[in-house]
């Protein structure tokens, strides 16, 4: 069974972001870049299928510009097999990279899709799903726990409250929560090896795709500071800060 | 100009959320009806129609919508959509697996997560964990849109719409659920709570979490929450998380126990009107977006406080 593993270049989760003076965006430039943490969970969890057994390929793919090729390097450090990026200068947003991505399982026909749930840049949550109804697969997003038998994938979801487990056929798409798994680093002689692994650069052109992107940002603003409070000695200070200046007890 | 608001619910009350939804899509202007999609939901369906600003409610009730499968229920809200100019769902678990998968069917970039409504096509989202705000145009014909609860006060009772049955559509059989584990609680539900007290790796243990702050959310009538570190941690279940990829809250009073304050977590509770954060740590970074700060031993300040309440 092959996996199709898509990979996102972020700003680092550890970085500050800071809004552009001019509000088009936020500052990029000279910022450690990453590969989103939910997609490191991703390609984890396709690793450790084709450790088990259940996978045999595993391709990790990411759009973008040419940066992008590190992603697909550390991806392929972590176990991934094979790499394609669809280069590209342009904004992409979601809807854009379910239709390029679908273009791409048709040419690959993986039986199953891990994604990240969502990007720790536009915070979407969206593109697993696209994607799923793009191919009219079925989706199983915000997993904890996955297992594969009998051409379908058990999967157990986090939702408001709880657990849930679903049961989908194959072929399906799955998307990530945080505590599906622990990703493991790249060792050293992962990242050496990586290096010599396939990665095959094509266009949204060449996929026949339009990518224009369909919501235009007009600002990016940073949030209202909140306004910086007091230290309270003690516990009867606290309680009449609360009654009598907050009025919230 | 009208708006569908897809309501998710329990077949017998609706879901926090659905009425700021309900709310959002009163800023927005135009009618509003709302979608009940369920098994066995008239329940529900009073519910939706006795909010007010609602002018019709849309229920199907099948075996196929028994639980929220999205398969089954994407293709049902793609049916209406073409009569409505815009289709809001909660920024739930639900809304989020639903709703993107309706628009793609619709070839419609989702707005997702708004916090406010600038015009009928021009929303402001939280982008990087709420540390930047961005105002997005959509040029799509119909507006798929997801709410952020804390972003809109719940539209208030008072409505009697008109309820319309309509016919299911087909069950995609490529997806079920096998079961579901639902936290049980008396508290209130962390999304919609006025109160909550959360905790953090200070707390040490599971244990410890439970012994020191559940009595003190019993006095406050509070819902429990924890940061990222507390729930993988093993000491609460997944679903007490608050924070970028947890639970989005904006309580009256957050009180905030052992909790460093990692940028993650601040993006889930930093719009709560009043917090309060106990730490040990007087660098710790909770303590900047706190209007009320103490520092110790939360061993001994929350039993404290707790009898002192």
């Amino acid at each position: 069974m092959k996996i199709l593993v898509p990979v996102k270049r972020v700003i680092d989760y550890n970085v500050k972001v800071r809004v552009k003076a001019d509000q088009t965006g936020v500052e990029t430039a000279n910022v450690k870049m990453s590969m989103n943490p939910f997609d490191e969970i991703a390609i984890e969890e396709a690793v450790k299928l084709r450790e088990a057994g259940v996978a045999t390929e595993i391709v990790a793919v990411s759009i973008g510009m040419t940066q992008c090729q590190e992603t697909l390097r550390t991806a392929l450090a972590m176990g991934a097999d094979r790499a394609i990026l669809v280069e590209t200068a342009a904004e992409i947003q979601p809807l854009a990279v379910a239709k390029l991505l679908k273009a791409i399982v048709d040419k690959e026909a993986p039986q199953l899709v891990i994604l990240g749930k969502q990007a720790i840049d536009d915070d979407s949550n969206q593109t697993g799903q696209m994607l799923a109804a793009l191919l009219n697969w079925p989706q199983a997003t915000f997993a904890s726990k996955v297992t594969i038998a009998n051409n379908e994938a058990e999967v157990m979801r986090e939702i408001d409250g709880g657990m849930e487990t679903v049961a989908i056929k194959l072929p399906a798409i799955i998307t990530t929560d945080l505590r599906l798994n622990t990703p493991r680093y790249a060792t050293l002689p992962n990242i050496m090896k990586a290096k010599k692994k396939p990665l095959d650069v094509m266009t949204p052109d060449a996929l026949g795709v339009d990518v224009t992107p369909r919501l235009k940002t007009l600002k990016v603003v940073e949030p209202a500071k909140r306004k910086g409070g007091v230290m309270v000695a003690d516990v009867a200070a606290l309680i009449d800060k609360l009654k009598n200046e907050a009025k919230v007890i | 100009m009208a708006t569908l608001v897809i309501a998710e619910h329990d077949n017998e009350t609706l879901k926090p959320g659905v009425t700021n939804a309900i709310a959002a899509a009163h800023k927005i202007g135009g009618d509003i009806h709302v979608l009940v999609a369920g098994s066995h939901c008239a329940g529900a369906a009073a519910a939706a129609a006795a909010v007010s600003g609602v002018s019709k409610v849309l229920v199907v009730d099948s075996p196929s919508y028994a639980t929220a499968v999205a398969e089954n229920l994407a293709p049902l809200i793609v049916g209406l959509a073409p009569a409505y100019s815009h289709v809001l769902a909660s920024a739930s678990a639900y809304g989020k697996n639903v709703l993107p998968r309706v628009a793609a069917l619709l070839d419609v970039m989702q707005i997702s997560d708004i916090v406010a409504v600038e015009s009928p096509d021009t929303f402001v989202r939280p982008i990087y964990a709420g540390n930047a705000f961005a105002t997005v145009q959509s040029s799509d014909k119909i507006k798929i849109i997801t709410v952020r609860s804390t972003g809109f006060d719940a539209a208030p009772g008072g409505g009697t719409a008109a309820i319309e049955n309509i016919s299911a559509g087909v069950d995609a059989g490529n997806s079920r659920v096998v079961k579901q584990e639902l936290t049980k609680s008396d508290r209130p539900e962390l999304a919609a709570a006025k109160r909550i007290v959360s905790g953090g790796r200070g707390m040490g243990d599971g244990d410890k979490y439970r012994s020191v702050l559940e009595p003190l959310a019993d006095k406050l009538g509070a819902a429990l929450g924890a940061s990222r570190a507390a729930v993988d941690a093993g000491f609460v279940p997944n679903d007490y998380q608050v924070g970028q990829t947890g639970k989005i809250v904006a309580p009256e009073l957050y009180i905030a126990i052992g909790i460093s304050g990692a940028i993650q977590h601040l993006a889930g509770m930093k719009e709560s009107k009043v917090i309060v954060a106990i730490n040990k740590d007087p660098e710790a970074p909770i303590f900047q977006v706190a209007d009320y700060g103490l520092v110790g031993d939360l061993f001994t300040l929350v039993p404290e406080l707790t009898a002192a309440l």
